[in-house]
């Protein structure tokens, strides 16, 4: 028994397909302690989005292994312990806004009032009030992400995996979605994995920024961002912050330099 | 409302200009009833014909009906199974093919033999057959037309298999229903009535067809094509107004709205 949220130890994962095989990922280990929010960053194609899938049980590495709480990652999926956010929004087309929302409850068997009161608080926060009875089409693609966002906080799941949630936001919803997922990761104890493009959005959110380098994928280093909690809007004009902000971006520069 | 109305006056034109087209040329040309008669010649054998074609035609739409029915629900339940069981699928799949390109209609025959001349199930389940193969081929393309991301979330969420069915499977496959449907529709009339050529009983609008003809009675004759058409496109319009009105969320009816 750990008391890791998630550990993958030495994991690989290569995809075998028509045109020959992708090494994917290679010999990745890293723990995420209970209730941390871990970024994964790096260039475009270095298996952040495998490695979230992995992670969720979504895929079964080639070789080695991934625990969430001392269990499987399939045992944990089953438990419904993961709250994915896909890179993209994935919403029913069938659905109204406030039934997408409610989907994983509906499945998981939560009553008609409570999931429809949880959906509007949940759209809420996600400064979608009002949006409840279209259809995602009418959406923009930014304010689908939003649905899709509270979709996967609905249930309140014990681990959250998010691909690139906030890539369609402009600069200022950015922000208050930030502040947004950070208040309820402090309010339910969350253990969050983020993959971002973003140096700073990296920086200003997490305990821990793993930057990873492609082909095949690897963690080339993890950093730790020594920023007090909670993190606040000052925290950006914080020196400390722009430390951290240089280190990933020597870190990915790194790596870049010998391609 | 007024624009909705716009939108169908080109359409009204055309069948008001074609009737009259009709008409002309009967007249004009002198053509001969058994050929072709004017429309108002058929309009004025209506009344006459009217206590035999309708219960005819009555009697021949609820057998396509009833075909219609029986055959999409056990295509719908058929692409269930075939969908659910990779096995099935791979079993069924290509005799399903097959028989959808073969004219079933040939079966008539058989089916007097099978249930008796004057049954209405002769009719019914060889419309029923007729109507199976391309429901059935429809739907499960439909039903496993999701997504790969789509999987991946009802899979986070631990969704069982029945789930997966009921919450997105089948809600993605209403498209797919609805097209099949109105494949079905037509099939059914045309199954039915030419199951009814091949014997069965006289109040049937396939015999009538057959003895009005035998007897050059054409305006008699084409007062039950001109009420096979209506039924026909009665089913249809009515299966676009359910379509409407439960798939508001997709893409061709979003585009037929506006
Ligand atoms: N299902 C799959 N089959 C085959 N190859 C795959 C599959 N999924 C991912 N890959 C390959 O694995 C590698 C990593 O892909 P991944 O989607 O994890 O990258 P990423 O870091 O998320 O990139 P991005 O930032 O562009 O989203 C890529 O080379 C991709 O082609
Ligand atoms: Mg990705």
């Amino acid at each position: 028994m750990t008391d890791f949220a998630v550990s993958l130890a030495a994991v690989s994962m290569i995809f075998e397909t028509a045109g020959g095989s992708v090494h994917a990922l290679d010999d990745i280990t890293i723990d995420v302690r209970d209730g941390e929010f871990i970024s994964l960053i790096g260039p475009s194609g270095c298996g952040k989005s495998t490695m979230l899938r992995l992670v969720g049980d979504l895929l079964v590495p080639t070789e080695g292994n991934v625990a969430v709480r001392g269990k499987t990652a399939r045992q944990a999926r089953l438990d419904r312990e993961y709250g994915m956010v896909f890179q993209s929004s994935t919403l029913l087309e069938w659905r109204k806004v406030a039934a997408n929302v409610e989907l994983p409850l509906e499945i998981m068997g939560v009553p008609p009032e409570q999931r429809a009161s949880r959906a509007r608080e949940m759209l809420a926060l996600v400064d979608l009030t009002g949006f409840e009875d279209n259809y995602p089409w009418q959406l923009s693609g930014g304010m689908q992400q939003r649905v899709s966002i509270a979709r996967a906080l609905a249930f309140e799941p014990s681990i959250l995996l998010m691909d690139e949630p906030f890539g369609a936001l402009d600069e200022m919803t950015r922000e208050r979605m930030q502040m947004e997922v950070l208040q309820i990761q402090k309010q339910t104890g969350t253990t969050i994995i983020f993959v971002t493009h973003s140096i700073p959005e990296a920086a200003f959110l997490s305990d821990r920024v793993a930057v990873m380098s492609p082909r095949p994928g690897r963690i080339a280093e993890v950093i730790e961002i020594d920023l007090p909690k909670p993190r606040v809007f000052e925290t950006r004009e914080d020196p400390a912050f722009f430390a951290a902000v240089t280190k990933v971006r020597e870190s990915l520069r790194g790596f870049e330099a010998f391609e | 409302m007024i624009a909705r109305l716009r939108r169908w006056i080109p359409a009204i034109g055309v069948f008001v200009a074609f009737i009259a087209l009709w008409e002309a040329v009967v007249r004009v040309f002198d053509i001969q009833g058994f050929i072709l008669p004017a429309p108002t010649a058929i309009l004025a054998a209506f009344p006459g014909a009217w206590p035999e074609v309708w219960p005819a035609s009555i009697g021949t739409f609820l057998s396509a009906l009833g075909g219609l029915a029986l055959g999409t629900t056990l295509g719908i339940l058929a692409a269930a199974g075939a969908a659910r069981w990779p096995m099935v699928r791979d079993g069924a799949m290509p005799l399903a093919i097959t028989a959808n390109s073969t004219p079933i209609i040939v079966l008539a025959p058989v089916a007097n033999a099978w249930f008796g001349l004057l049954s209405p199930w002769s009719t019914i389940v060889v419309v029923a057959v007729l109507v199976f193969f391309p429901v059935m081929i429809n739907m499960v393309r439909g039903l496993l037309s999701t997504s790969a991301s789509e999987l991946e979330l009802m899979a986070s969420y631990a969704a069982n298999k029945r789930t997966l069915l009921w919450k997105l499977q089948l809600p993605g496959a209403m498209p797919y229903m609805f097209s099949a449907l109105k494949v079905a529709a037509a099939l059914s009339l045309i199954g039915a009535i030419v199951k009814e050529y091949f014997g069965g009983s006289q109040a049937r609008l396939g015999q009538y067809l057959t003895l009005k003809a035998g007897n050059f009675q054409f305006e008699e004759v084409w007062t039950a094509i001109l009420l096979a058409s209506a039924f026909g496109i009665g089913l249809y319009l009515l299966i676009t107004l359910v379509e409407r009105r439960y798939m508001g969320w997709h893409v061709s009816v979003r585009a037929a709205k506006v």
